[in-house]
Order: structure tokens, then sequence, then C-alpha cells
């Protein structure tokens, strides 16, 4: 039986650099991509129009210049604003995944309801890239709704803390928008270990993390040590995929 | 004149200041790196970041600017307008500001910012406020100021005053050209004071071969011409001590530099060569779907002068590189070398950053370019040594890949079309080349001001972007690095000729003269030559990509270069003199005398010290010490294709020895190992290259790519060729280096050489670096799920060590670290000859899933490695028991060849008799946290941990 291919949209901006990993995360998952660049106003909407899927790719859009994910985030607003409140509307799920993550949080989508979070430079003032453990906590986020294992991944990012008020934070924790914490380490000094979260529909995630460098079972750094699928971080993917097929 | 009706607002210039709440890790820095200078009475440190806007900016502009440019949970922004004061801190306020011209991301995302809302801006710029509190004697501040706040050479600053911020004007024209008289050219003082002035750099035979051309033409240079012609010959472009004819104690060599290595090449004639020591890149073929460019590359003196800058720049070149051999570029690597960073303020050269200012603005600019181009930086080396102080060294490699055929550069044809994509020329990098090959001072800085280059990665990742799966629309492709323009156009006219329309380089800003715009080394430029019917699809292509595309003239079919500027031809010239006019250099060498008699016995400072206090002494050396933090910095995950790590082991702080890259859907792969080892260089530099290729192939061998199809790159980076026992060294580098690629027969494909890496003191003495010479050695991995790491996999394991212990101390660590001098410490090893069979015996070991971890044994010996493995996989080892005599000479003794394998047990007699090579069980993994060392002393693996991270 085949299954049916939902449509998932990677927006891309000048400087973002894991859409080909994404892509790959999400064709492993069951999707067919379609990559748009947001200064190609017109054909975005057309392929946002469709979409099924949304992601918002890291990199560093911009070259994070201005701060991370700012000019992204203006530039979405800018030029499609209708395209992105339509998908949200229409309760497309949205993924932003670490520069997406940073872009969603300043476009306000996340973690909404006016709600503000903010993504600080990293405790050690330093970007790094390693491992981490992330477990899903959130049974409200479609794309970690029954994540029983925990996922092993790499972080890659030197603006990754998590920064929320007391208030917030009550908040967040009561509609179960905490969608991931780190277990373990936590890379970079965030609120509560938090690696991500989800808007309160529970259809948006936002996530430091690359999961999307986590499909293959060989990807882990040792792997050879006996490594097994329930770790990967493709089980967010299709996660995803599955809620719309 | 105002619309009626609007309120009036003056243009002025508007400053927001914006601080971060918590505190800003770049201010701890600033405290971190105060003690280096041997300063004291700093107390506190606070960093804010300046945005200066000129405009007619209403309140509206403002608030809007602030809330894209403010995030109020993490920080607070302060407008200061027109005659508003800046709150007086307790201390002392410097404010910083980049020169004009100088690459600023923040400037031109400002703009790009500005220009979307069209708001009426006319001037943008950044810079940084820094607030210390403590006492400080005036002159240690302005030497903490150029030491930690800013860099002279492309920043500015005002204490306690506001610092004019410095617009660049965004109109305007220079069109100055000035030509040389003739007579100028025919007098021989007024010749040299003119290669002084303008930097030249050229000898006495060429500024005479220059002289004879001009006086055949019977006309003067344009000043456009003469520094053309300079930067072609300079030793940067165009290898001149390579392809010099050489005299070694008065005897002639057959071949230059360059020849021994390309005949080398030739020789061993490997199937899977495709091109090798042609255009910007080594091209090899290990499948028949792919070809692979591979491309090493130095920038040391830029680092020197500005570590970020310098660095970053070094990776954007070397990717030009690759994306100039018609490839995708894949992956990035990395070899440094610095003075230690434990070196006092008092032994600093003046002029000289601290080695950990150097260190931290290194890593940060590899850092910077490769994280943000998107490719992840895999493999690589840090050294630290005093000879390292004043010339640090930077190499940046780039691995590409492309389908077959693309790598084939076809020769332009008359009626292409001369095209630029990329970013825009200013007035960075001026003289680049021949600055790099110019022996450098405390003044240094200042000349080079205008040659330093900082990076935009996002401007190159489009361009690569574009040029990916854009085979087909270009001729042929090169990138423009030292010498610009005149040197990538230049040489893809060779033969051909071109003429060029130098008013229509897009400019960053205005007032560049011709000249300048035509040597430029501004960054993210490539030059391509494409024929008239594509034009129209590649910029197409580069609009989609929000690229610039310039067409700035034809290729003619004359041979000739012609460069016209606002209608007036400033430059004719004919390219066979450009290119084959350099009258070919004649230097003389002094062949090395290295000790070769090997000893009977182990030095005795080095004999009489207990082998545990030894071990933890070498795992302390900032030469053996954990690299995690510098790896970390580096993006080695994105492309999901880095199946083999540079850090390894269950807790990831484990270092890798070779790295396997293999695309995620894919089950073959490559492998990259690197060799370097200047203590050996300063031993006996032939068997250092001996030895330094063997370490390469080795880092490729224990992760299991295929030995017998290595291909190699050389970098050397040395002293002043001009002095005999220099180049002496230099022609016994590249001796061992073809000696060694024929044992192996591992081709070179590609190299480059960095001479003149020395500093003139105050004293007038002349520092050189140790003979450096990086091996990347590159081989095909035919199995991905046949690949291993070092570390220990499981207690019960036995270790086995392949290979002969020698009795040979020269260049190595604990011979350093005992102060051992005298000829018994001297000797380095040669290679044994059973290495091919040696290697080709483990590979298949590997191959047959026998072998769990590897590791090769290097720098610091036997006993360095056994804990790295240890360390690693979280677990402990015992030695086998040894005679006193001979314990010290197997675990710290340096020589080539050798090899650790961790297999199970009752496999060991098995594995050791397919290995034709001396070998045995050397130790026994067991799960209790202590090394037991062969003489019966323990060590706790916490205690080697902690001395080992440095921490």
């Amino acid at each position: 039986m085949t299954r049916r291919q939902p449509r998932a949209v990677v927006l891309c901006a000048p400087g973002t650099n894991r859409d080909a990993d994404v892509t790959l995360a999400l064709e492993l998952a069951g999707a067919q991509v379609q990559r748009v660049l947001v200064t190609d106003a017109d054909e975005a909407t057309r392929q946002m129009r469709q979409a099924e899927l949304v992601v918002v790719a890291g990199g560093f859009s911009y070259a994070d210049a201005l701060g991370a994910g700012r000019l992204f985030a203006v530039e979405l607003a800018d030029r499609l604003g209708d395209a992105v409140k339509h998908a949200v509307e229409r309760e497309t799920p949205i993924l932003g995944i670490c520069n997406g993550f940073q872009t969603l949080v300043r476009l306000g989508i996340l973690p909404g309801a006016q709600r503000r979070v903010a993504l600080g430079h990293n405790e050690s003032g330093r970007f790094e890239c390693r491992w981490v453990t992330l477990e899903a906590v959130s049974q409200r986020c479609i794309w970690t709704r029954d994540l029983t294992d925990a996922i092993e991944c790499p972080i890659a990012h030197g603006e990754g803390r998590f920064v929320c008020d007391d208030e917030t934070w009550d908040a967040l924790v009561k509609g179960d928008q905490i969608a991931l914490r780190y277990r373990g380490d936590n890379p970079n000094g965030s609120r509560g270990d938090v690696a991500g979260i989800c808007d309160p529909s529970g259809l948006v995630l936002g996530l430091m993390p690359h999961p999307e460098n986590h499909v293959l079972v060989r990807q882990h750094p040792v792997h050879h040590r006996g490594g097994t699928e329930s770790s990967m971080g493709l089980a967010l993917f299709r996660r995803g995929v599955d809620h719309v097929s | 004149m105002t619309v009626s009706g609007e309120p009036t607002v003056r243009e002025t210039v508007w400053t927001l200041e914006i601080s971060a709440r918590d505190p800003d890790p770049r201010a701890g820095a600033v405290l971190d790196q105060v003690p280096d200078l041997g300063v004291s009475g700093i107390e506190h440190v606070t960093v804010a970041d300046l945005i200066h806007v000129r405009g007619r900016l209403d309140t509206e502009i403002r608030e809007e600017l602030t809330e894209v440019l403010v995030d109020d949970l993490l920080q607070t922004g302060t407008w200061y307008g027109p005659g508003d004061h800046v709150g007086e801190s307790s201390g002392w306020r410097v404010d910083t500001g980049l020169h004009p011209g100088v690459t600023d991301a923040a400037t031109q995302e400002l703009w790009r910012l500005v220009e979307s809302r069209s708001w009426p801006v006319t001037g943008v710029a950044t810079g940084r406020r820094y607030r210390i509190d403590g006492t400080i004697a005036p002159k240690d501040r302005d030497r903490l100021i150029a030491a930690l706040l800013a860099n002279p050479i492309i920043e500015r600053w005002e204490v306690d005053a506001t610092l004019e911020a410095a617009f660049v004007p965004r109109e305007g024209a220079g069109d100055e050209v000035v030509t040389i008289p003739l007579e100028t050219l025919i007098d021989p003082e007024l010749l040299t004071a003119l290669n002084l002035e303008r930097a030249l750099a050229l000898d006495e035979a060429e500024l005479e071969a220059v002289r004879d051309h001009f006086v055949e033409l019977g006309r003067g240079p344009t000043d456009l011409e003469i520094e053309m012609i300079a930067q072609t010959w300079s030793e940067h472009c165009s290898h001149k001590t390579f392809r010099a004819r050489i005299r070694i104690d008065g005897i002639e060599r057959s071949d230059s530099l360059l020849g021994s290595l390309r005949a080398c090449t030739d020789g061993i004639a490997a199937p899977h060569v495709v091109s090798a020591f042609v255009g910007n890149a080594g091209i090899v073929a290990f499948t028949p779907d792919r070809t692979i460019a591979l491309k090493c590359e130095t920038h040391n003196h830029p680092s020197a002068v500005e570590p970020f800058g310098g660095a970053n720049t070094g990776v954007g070149g070397v990717i030009r590189d690759v994306l100039g051999a018609a490839h995708q570029p894949i992956a990035c690597t990395d070899v440094l070398c610095f003075g230690r960073p434990d070196t006092d303020h008092r032994d600093l050269p003046a002029g000289v950053f601290h080695p950990r200012r150097v260190a931290e603005g290194v890593v940060a600019g590899i850092a910077d370019y490769g994280n943000k181009i998107g490719l992840p930086t895999v493999a690589g080396a840090v050294l630290y040594d005093d000879g390292y102080l004043a010339n640090p060294l930077v190499y940046a490699g780039c691995i590409g890949v492309a389908p077959p055929g693309d790598a084939l550069q076809k020769t332009p044809q008359p009626g292409d079309r001369v095209v630029v994509i990329g970013g825009r020329t200013g007035r960075d990098g001026l003289r680049g080349a021949t600055f790099s090959s110019m022996t450098m001072d405390a003044t240094t800085g200042d000349v080079a001001g205008a040659s330093v280059q900082i990076g935009d990665p996002i401007t190159e990742k489009l361009v690569m972007d574009v040029l990916v799966g854009a085979r087909h629309l270009y001729r042929t492709i090169t990138d423009c690095g030292a010498g610009g323009l005149s040197s990538a156009v230049g040489e893809m006219a060779e033969g051909v000729g071109c003429e060029v329309e130098l008013d229509r380089v897009p400019l960053k800003y205005p007032g560049l003269v011709p000249w300048e715009i035509w040597l430029s080394e501004a960054q993210e430029r490539m030059v391509l030559a494409v024929a008239p019917e594509h034009l129209d699809e590649l910029d197409e292509r580069c609009r989609h990509h929000g690229v610039e595309l310039t067409d700035l003239g034809s290729f003619t079919g004359d041979g000739r270069l012609v460069v016209r500027h606002g209608g007036r031809r400033v430059a004719d010239l004919d390219l066979g003199f450009v290119h084959d006019g350099r009258p070919r250099r004649e230097l003389d060498a002094e062949a090395p005398n290295p000790t070769r008699t090997v000893p009977d016995a182990t030095p005795a400072v080095i004999a009489t010290r207990s082998p545990r206090d030894l071990l933890l002494e070498l795992l302390a050396h900032p030469n053996l010490g954990s690299r995690a933090e510098i790896i970390r910095r580096y993006d080695h995950e994105i492309r999901g294709a880095t199946l083999r790590r540079p850090l390894v082991g269950p807790h990831g702080d484990g270092h890798g020895d070779g790295t396997v890259l293999a695309e995620p859907l894919e089950n073959h792969g490559l492998a990259i190992g690197i060799g370097v080892n200047p203590f050996y260089g300063l031993a006996d530099p032939e068997r250092m290259a001996m030895a330094v290729v063997d370490e390469a192939i080795r880092n490729l061998v224990v992760v299991g790519a295929d030995p017998t199809r290595v291909v190699l790159l050389d970098n050397f980076s040395w002293g002043d060729p001009r002095r005999a026992s220099t180049l002496g060294e230099l022609v016994a580098a590249v001796d061992g280096c073809v000696q060694a690629a024929e044992i192996f027969a591992a081709p070179f494909v590609s190299g480059k050489d960095s001479l003149n890496n020395e500093f003139t003191g105050a004293d007038g003495r002349r520092q050189s670096v140790p003979p450096t010479l990086v091996i990347t050695a590159v081989a095909p991995v035919p199995d991905a799920a046949a690949t291993v790491t070092p570390e220990t996999i499981r207690p019960g394991d036995v270790i086995l060590a392949v290979g002969e212990v020698g009795e040979t101390w020269g260049g190595s660590h604990a011979a350093m670290i005992s102060g051992a001098s005298g000829d018994d410490a001297r000797v380095v090893a040669p290679l044994p000859g059973d290495l091919p069979a040696r290697y080709r015996a483990v590979h298949e070991l590997i191959r047959d899933g026998l072998v769990l971890a590897a590791h090769d044994v290097s720098e610091g010996g036997l006993a360095v490695a056994l804990a790295e493995m240890a360390l690693a996989g979280g677990h402990g080892v015992v030695c086998e028991p040894l005679e006193d005599d001979g314990v010290h000479r197997e675990l710290f003794a340096e020589g080539p060849g050798r090899l650790l394998l961790e297999v199970s047990a009752d496999d060991a007699e098995m594995v050791l008799a397919r290995i034709p090579s001396p070998g045995r069980v050397v130790a026994h993994v067991v799960a209790d946290e202590t090394m037991t060392l062969p003489d019966g002393s323990v060590v706790a693996m916490g205690e080697l941990a902690s001395v080992w991270r440095q921490k």
C-alpha cells in the first residue's frame, strides 16, 4: 500500500543552511518536500497555500547580524505575513528548528497569546556543537505526543538559552507547552532545561536541537556500541507527518 | 523641501546603545584575558553594542528600530540624539568603531532593513561601548585597548568621549590613474624607490625584466599595470621558490621543488587521480559516479595581524578554491599553530598579540565562517610552540564533490563574457599577495591595514547555491583570491586575451581608483567565462538567489589584456609577459646535517623520571590536552554525513584520528587524515616529512579507509628561503615527501607553500617558524559500516601494539618536557619498510570486523595513546609488565608506523598472525577506572582526565 505523501514546505532565508538536512528527514518520514526562499515571495506564498506541514529550517538567516532570527521574522512578516497567518488558521503543523525556532519566537507565533519568551546567548558564551538527550514531555504538542523514548541528536547554536518570566513559565507549564527538555546535561543554561516549546494549540513546535541530523542509526556517534532506531530524531518528523496523513 | 503638513525632522545622527541584561560573554572574555597582559586593577567590564543611524529619524522610526534590534527579555536599548549626554559610569568608557569600509554584516543587514522600510536614512554604522571600572596606568590603558578591546588595523576608538560614527559614503567616483614615467624605471635609484613605495616586493632581476619590457614598448606603465605585475609575480601567486632553480651545497638539482612533487605524482600514475597541481584544487575519482576536489591553503600573515578576519577569510578562500574547481564544497579542515598560551607578556615582541588572543580570534573566525556557510569543520590539529609566537599559522582545507565531467575546465572562447558574481568590491585586501610574501615586523600592522579582509559567509553561501547545479552555464570558473580580479581574470585570459570595462565592477563604496578596483581582494567573488547564450539564464539564477552578477567584458583571442575605465585604456599588456616574463629564480641551499646515529640508551633525563609522572605531565602539555572545547565551537554535524567525528566516545570528548564522511544514503565514503610535526622538523626535516606523511595515512588506516588509494596535499609553512640553511631544510622536506609518497604509492594532488613566516623583533633578531609541513591525506572508505574509532569498547578486550619500538627521541614530547637536548635526543626514526603491507593487513582486519577500536601512536608515544583510548571510552587499562630498562622506551619514545588495536582476547593471536609486522599484546581493557603502567605503577583515570582536560 502506498501511503499518501503530505506536502511539506521548508522555508528558507539567505543564510539558512540546514534545509537539505531537514528535507531528508521529512522525506524519510514520508512527506514530499518543497524548499522555498522567503525572498521569492510569490512562489513561497503559492507553496504555503498548499502546505500541510511547514518547517522553518535552521542556519544563520541574514548572518544573524542583528540578532538571531530577527530579520528573518521581519521578512516573514513583511512578505509572507498573510500566508503564515492562513497556515496557522488552517491548523497546519509548523516546526521551527534552531534558527527557525528563534524566528518563530520573534514572529510572535511561539509561545503565542502575547506571552513572551526569548533565546539568549548560551551560558558558556559560545557556539557549541555536541550531542544531547531530549525528553518529550508535552502531550498537547502533536510533534512530541506519545514519544516515549528519549531523542538523541546534536545541538549547534550560540543563542539557545531559553528565557522567560515567572508568569509565562507558569502558564507554559500549566498549558503543557513545554514540549522538550534536555535530560542530563543542559547545554546552554535554558530555564527548566527547556529545549523546545509549543503554542497553545500544540501544532506549532520550536526547538533548538537538530533532530534532522539523527534520522539514520549510523548517524549516532556511538552507534557501533549498539545503536537503536528508538532514539532517532526521525520519530519527531514521523509524528508530524502522521498527524496530517 | 518639506511636504506641507508633515513635521520637519532634520537629518541628524542617532545612536542606539544595546546592553545585555545578563552578563555579556564578551565582557567576561576581556576580564579573562587581562592577566595575559600583566595588567591588574581592572574590576569590572561591561560591553554594549552601538548602532549609529544618520537620517531624518522621527520617534516612530526609532521605535520600529528598537522593536527589531532590542529584545526586552534579553536586552535594554537607549537612544542618544544630538546633544544627549552619555551617562557617566564610575570608571572609564571606550567607544570603538570599524574603520570606514571594513566589511560588517550588521551594517549590511541594517541597510537591508532600512531599504525595505524606505526610511529616510543616509548612513548606518556600528560600534561597541566598553565601560571599565578599576584603576590602571594610562599607558596600560592604551595597551589594554589595543590588545583586547579593539584592533587598530580595523578599528578606531575614543576614551571617555563619543566616537564619531564613520559612515561610508554611498555615492561619488574615483578615476585617478598614475602613469609611471619611463625615466623612473630606467634610473636604478628611482626604480628601487618605486619598489619600496608601492610595496611591489620584486627583486632586482624582476625589476629589470619589468624595465626592459616597458623600454621595449617605449612607454611607462600605468599604476594598474605595475601593481598587476607585482601581484602576479609575488611569491604568493607565482611560487618563485618552488619553481626556482636550486643549487644544494653547490650542486644544481635536476628539478625545481614543484617539479619533484609533480614528477613523483606522475611516476606513481594512480588511476584515481583526475588532475594534480593544475587549477584551484587537486581532483580525484574513487568511484565512477563523482569526482572529489581537495585543497588546503594557509592564511598566516592575515591571521597574525587580525586573527578573526584572517582565519575567517582563510576558510572563505579555500571554499572558493573548491568552487573554482567546479565542485560543491562538503567539509572543511583546519590546522592551527600558536605561541604557548602561558606566554608571559614581557616575552611578547612589540606589535604582536598575545597567543591567547590570537587563538581566540582564529578559532572564532574559523567557526564563524564554517558554521554560517553551513559546512562541517571535521578535522584538524592545534599545536603550541614558542616558534609561532609572532607568526601563528592557519591552514584551512576544503573538500568538494561533483558529478563526473564537471571538473573539466574548458578554455574561454573568443566572444565569451568575463563575468564576476558575488560580493562587491571595496578597498579591502589591497596588495595582500605581496604582503603575505614579506617578512613581518612591529610596523606590519600599519602597512597591512588595507590588506586585512573580513569575511561574509552568507554571501559566499548564496554564491555556492547559484553554482551548484549550474555547471552547464559556464565554460570555466576561478575564484578571486590573492590579487583579486587582476589575478583571476588575468589567469583565465592566459593564451586568449580579454577586454574588461572596469567601471562596471560594483563597488561597496565610491572613491576607488582603477588600480584598487583591479587589485582589491574583496572576498566572496568568483570569475566565470560564460558563453553569450548562457548569460541570461545565469543572471536569472543569480537574481533568484540574491547574488549580483556583472558582465565585465569579453574574451578576445588576441592574447592581450586590455582594461578600460571611463573610456580610457588603463592597461594594455601582453599576457605572455605577465605570466611568463618573470625571470626564474636561482637559489642556493645548504643541506641540513641531522643526527642519525641511534643512541643505545634512553637519555638520562628521561630514564630517571617515573613513568607515572611523565605521563601526567605529557597529558597536561598544551599539545596533548583535550581539544573538545575548540572542536565543539565548530559545527561538525551539519549535512548529516560526518560518520566518524573529530570527537568520539560515549561522552563525545575523546579525540578521533581520521574523519569519515559518508552521504546519508550511501554506504561508501571517504576519510580525511592529517599529519603535522614541526618538532621533528627542527631535528630532521627529511624524516619529519616522511613521518608526517605516515601519520596522515595512519589516521586514515585506523578509521577503516583503503590505504592503497590514498591521495595527499602538501602545505609548507617555512621561514625565509633566501637563507641557504632554511631553503636546505625545505629541500630536505620535499625530498622526504617524495620518498614517503613513493613508499605508499600515494600521489600529491595539490599543495601550497607559505614562505617568509618570519618576524624581525625590536632587537633586529629574526624569528622563523619551525619547519611546519601539514599533510592532508584522503582515501576512500569502501564500507561505511566497517569503520572504527579510537575509544575502548569493552572490558576484557586486549589492546595490541603493532610496529617496532625504537630508541628515537628527536622531537618527542618526552624529550621536550624533560629538557633532553643532547645527540641522544635528536634522532627521528626512518619509515620501516613493511608499512604498506602492515596497513593493508590492518585495513582487512577492520573490514572483517575483528578490530573494535584503533588508534595511532603519535606525539607522546604509546602511554599517551593508551590513555587517550581509555579516557575516550570511559574505561581503565592494565599494561603488560615490562623489564625496567624497556619501560621508558616502550611508553614514551616516538616513531612512525605504530598502531594500537582493540580486539577480543580470543582473536588476539589470530589477528597478530595476520599482520606482517612486529606486534604484541600491550594492555587489557578493564572496567576499573585506573591505568596500570608496565612498571606496576597505578594512576586513576580521573587524575589523567583532569590534567588532560586542563582544568
